[in-house]
């Protein structure tokens, strides 16, 4: 039998306490920061008429695509059969229903009638992608908490495979529908692309797997445990096609505007003009997010810790792409009147500003911190940590 | 309570006074509509519209703003970021002939309205006259309509208020924007803009019912060439505009 | 043991009396000012005040109808205390009650609780 033994994970509980404490931390001051501004209006956020959405949806929106790519690990192993990543299934799984409540969970806390959140469930426009994409989350709960259940109870296994596509549709159909939020926005020259779908969905791909890995990588690091080369060399790689494939559809997107006429002034300020939104495409999106992780992948003898350091700059990447096609796209101005220069007292016609406040990250944050304990629990109650066959392994190499 | 009095008569006077004013036979500047019974639904077979005369709007006049902010409780803009405003006015210049004009722009009212598609409650709604309005005891606050509408007239009420008008209710938390003064349009009244630009002599904004052949809105468009913003997106729009 | 047992019962027969004790009991203040018959009859008012409100706040909101008999600003116009204005403070008719029964009142997040002047433009 070469399957690796249980590893007990009970040890240390003084450093599992210290974990729950920080992340209650960060929780309250996330309940703090949602408590002020129901209390004073979004008047003391960094939102405006102008800027509508801001970090709060930065954080949400990079959590819940997020969400729906870390499933992508289960899904590579029971739809695709590969044996390494069924072995993790079980902690994708986790992190898809851990990173999707806190991105909901941040999302709601934003709303300017959060006392109203029933109502979003009871009232539904089926017209509106957003509507669908509430369906489309508390479906993806209700299905991947059943995938669960059906891979970590024996007797429910033969089930697995069949929640395993399910899940997997399901998840490409909400990460569409998330693109969708955007790509369905006929007035603003930032969205209104059916590229947006796919575009999420590769996204989406790549900012699962670099949290799986960092999530994995912590885990092997708590209990003394070496991943196996053969594992880390695969995921490292499949990590680099997610990024490289990401690179891609941003490259087309952007040539896409640039060949349109009446898209080129938006090219211009985003790629050019637009200061820190210039800045966080470039340095933030493309260069930490996508080219430094890339050369830390493929320069030759990659260790554990460099794959996990790469996954961290995806994720801080993935959050500048959130910022720049969020706030970004609000940023620039509508342009009511082509051919015109315009004024008013409502920002008409000049570069929306926004300054965040400290609250709005706190929320963001708090979002991070609720995926966070809810993982460190479950892996500390439950088996969560990949148990690899090495036997299955070794007959595939 | 005799200043209100005093502010009613006036504007019963100016209106029946402005009633009579006529730019050609058969057109009047203020369209007096018919009531309708109170206890009748508002029906399809009105649409109602506003035809705004850029050329004779001036730039720098703002009585359609002030009227507006006083008429539904919004005040003097205060906070520019934050504050709502359901109009605004905007001077634009062609770049190239230099060409100025200026113009109120409010919501437009569309036939395919996109704030309406993508509300996720349903808060957001187009009336059977297509008059587009938020159902603020559905509206969650999401601000979805405010990325969707290519005009931006919508606002969000970023704080707490406690001077309402009491037919204009609105509070913390939820979206806003332009109503074309339905309470008033139901009792068979004008919007606030459109009355206040008449009684300053302006005459630049023009109310009616886009349906009815007689209309002196309908009359006007089908004399003079009249344009919808961003006509390219096809939303048809309520609120045209004359001299762009 | 026994002078604990004996102390209990003391502490509850002292509550017991004073609650029975008029004006200790929170009671709503439902003052009436100003005479005459509500538009419908006083239990059924009491029952069913939010249904017909609602009713008719998803009439007037999506069909235009204006009607007057449940429409709130009525009920504001006739049940604003006279001293205060409002229906909403201590002794406020909507605030009092809701109070007692503990039912969250969010109409005042919108809705005016004076009555005010109607608008200028409705027809003369």
């Amino acid at each position: 039998m070469a399957s690796a033994s249980y590893v007990e994970t009970q040890s240390r509980p003084a450093a599992f306490w210290g974990l729950l404490v920080l992340g209650g931390l960060f929780m309250l001051a996330a309940f703090a920061a949602f408590l002020h501004f129901e209390h004073s209006g979004h008047v003391v956020t960094g939102m405006d008429n102008q800027i509508v959405w801001g970090m709060p949806h930065v954080f949400a929106v990079f959590l819940i695509v997020a969400a729906s790519g870390v499933l992508n690990v289960a899904s590579i192993g029971s739809v695709f059969g590969k044996p390494a990543y069924k072995a993790r299934a079980p902690l994708s799984g986790l992190l898809a229903l851990a990173m999707m409540a806190g991105g909901l969970a941040v999302l709601a806390a934003d709303l300017g009638r959060p006392d109203r959140l029933i109502v979003a469930m009871t009232h539904f426009n089926f017209k509106s992608i957003f509507a669908l994409n509430m369906m489309f989350y508390s479906g993806f709960f209700v299905i991947v908490a059943a995938y669960l259940v059906t891979m970590m109870d024996r007797s429910l296994n033969p089930y697995s495979k069949v929640l395993g596509f399910l899940a997997f549709f399901w998840r490409l159909a909400l990460t569409t529908a998330t693109g969708s939020i955007f790509g369905f926005l006929i007035a603003r020259n930032a969205y209104g692309s059916a590229l947006l779908a796919p575009m999420f969905i590769i996204y989406s791909f790549a900012y699962g797997l670099a949290a799986f890995l960092i999530v994995q990588g912590s885990m092997y690091a708590w209990n003394n445990l070496k991943l196996d080369e053969r594992i880390l060399a695969r995921m490292k790689n499949l990590l680099a096609v997610f990024v490289g494939a990401a690179l891609y559809f941003t490259v087309v997107m952007h040539l896409t505007g640039l060949y349109f006429a009446k898209q080129e002034a938006y090219e211009r300020f985003l790629l050019l003009d637009g200061g820190m939104y210039t800045a966080a495409f470039w340095l933030g999106q493309i260069v930490l997010g996508g080219i430094i992780p890339l050369v830390l992948i493929f320069a030759p003898g990659a260790t554990q810790a460099r794959v996990i350091a790469a996954s961290v700059l995806v994720v801080l990447g993935g959050l500048a792409q959130m910022f720049v096609t969020i706030v970004g796209g609000q940023a620039y101005p509508l342009e009511l009147f082509p051919g015109y220069a315009v004024s008013s007292t409502f920002q008409d016609g000049v570069v929306n500003s926004y300054a965040p406040v400290l609250g709005e990250f706190a929320l963001g944050f708090g979002g991070i911190a609720l995926a966070f304990l809810v993982t460190v629990v479950a892996v500390r109650v439950l088996h969560f940590l990949p148990q690899d066959d090495f036997a299955k392994l070794n007959a595939e190499d | 309570m005799s200043e209100n009095k005093s502010r009613r008569g006036f504007i019963a006077a100016s209106t029946a006074a402005l009633a009579g004013l006529t730019l050609a036979p058969g057109i009047r500047l203020v369209e007096i509509a018919s009531a309708k019974p109170d206890n009748e639904p508002v029906t399809s077979k009105v649409r109602w519209g506003m035809l705004i005369d850029t050329s004779r709007c001036q730039s720098g006049c703002t009585d359609c703003v002030t009227a507006c902010g006083k008429e539904n409780g919004l005040g003097e803009v205060k906070k520019p970021r934050t504050d709502a405003q359901w109009i605004r006015k905007i001077d634009l210049k062609e770049l190239k002939s230099g060409h100025a004009l200026s113009l109120p722009m409010m919501c437009q009212h569309c036939a395919h309205p996109p704030c309406v598609d993508v509300c996720p409650t349903g808060a957001s709604f187009k009336r059977a006259d297509g008059i587009v309005l938020v159902d603020r005891h559905i509206c969650i606050g999401c601000r979805y309509c405010m990325m969707a509408c290519p005009y931006k007239v919508r606002s969000f009420v970023h704080e707490p208020h406690t001077d309402q008008n009491p037919e204009v209710p609105r509070g913390q938390g939820c979206v806003e924007g332009c109503t074309l003064c339905v309470h008033r349009v139901d009792r068979g009244g004008t919007p606030a803009c459109v009355e206040a630009c008449a009684a300053a002599g302006h005459n630049a904004m023009l109310f009616g019912d886009l349906n009815d052949p007689e209309s002196a809105i309908a009359k006007r468009i089908r004399e003079v060439k009249t344009t919808q913003v961003r006509a390219d997106l096809k939303l048809d729009l309520g609120v045209r505009y004359e001299g762009i | 043991m026994k002078a604990i047992v004996i102390a209990v019962l003391w502490g509850l027969t002292f509550a017991a009396a004073h609650a029975a004790e008029p004006g200790r009991t929170p009671l709503p203040a439902i003052a009436i000012e100003k005479p005459g018959q509500c538009v419908e009859p006083k239990e059924l008012m009491r029952r069913d005040h939010m249904k017909l409100l609602q009713h008719q706040r998803d009439k007037t909101m999506h069909q235009g109808i204006r009607t007057k008999k449940h429409s709130l600003n009525e009920c504001i116009a006739c049940h604003a205390g006279q001293k205060t204005g409002t229906v909403l403070g201590k002794d406020g008719f909507c605030q009092s009650c809701h109070e007692y029964a503990a039912v969250k009142l969010d109409c005042w997040d919108c809705h005016q609780p004076k009555p005010g002047q109607k608008t200028a433009g409705a027809k003369p």
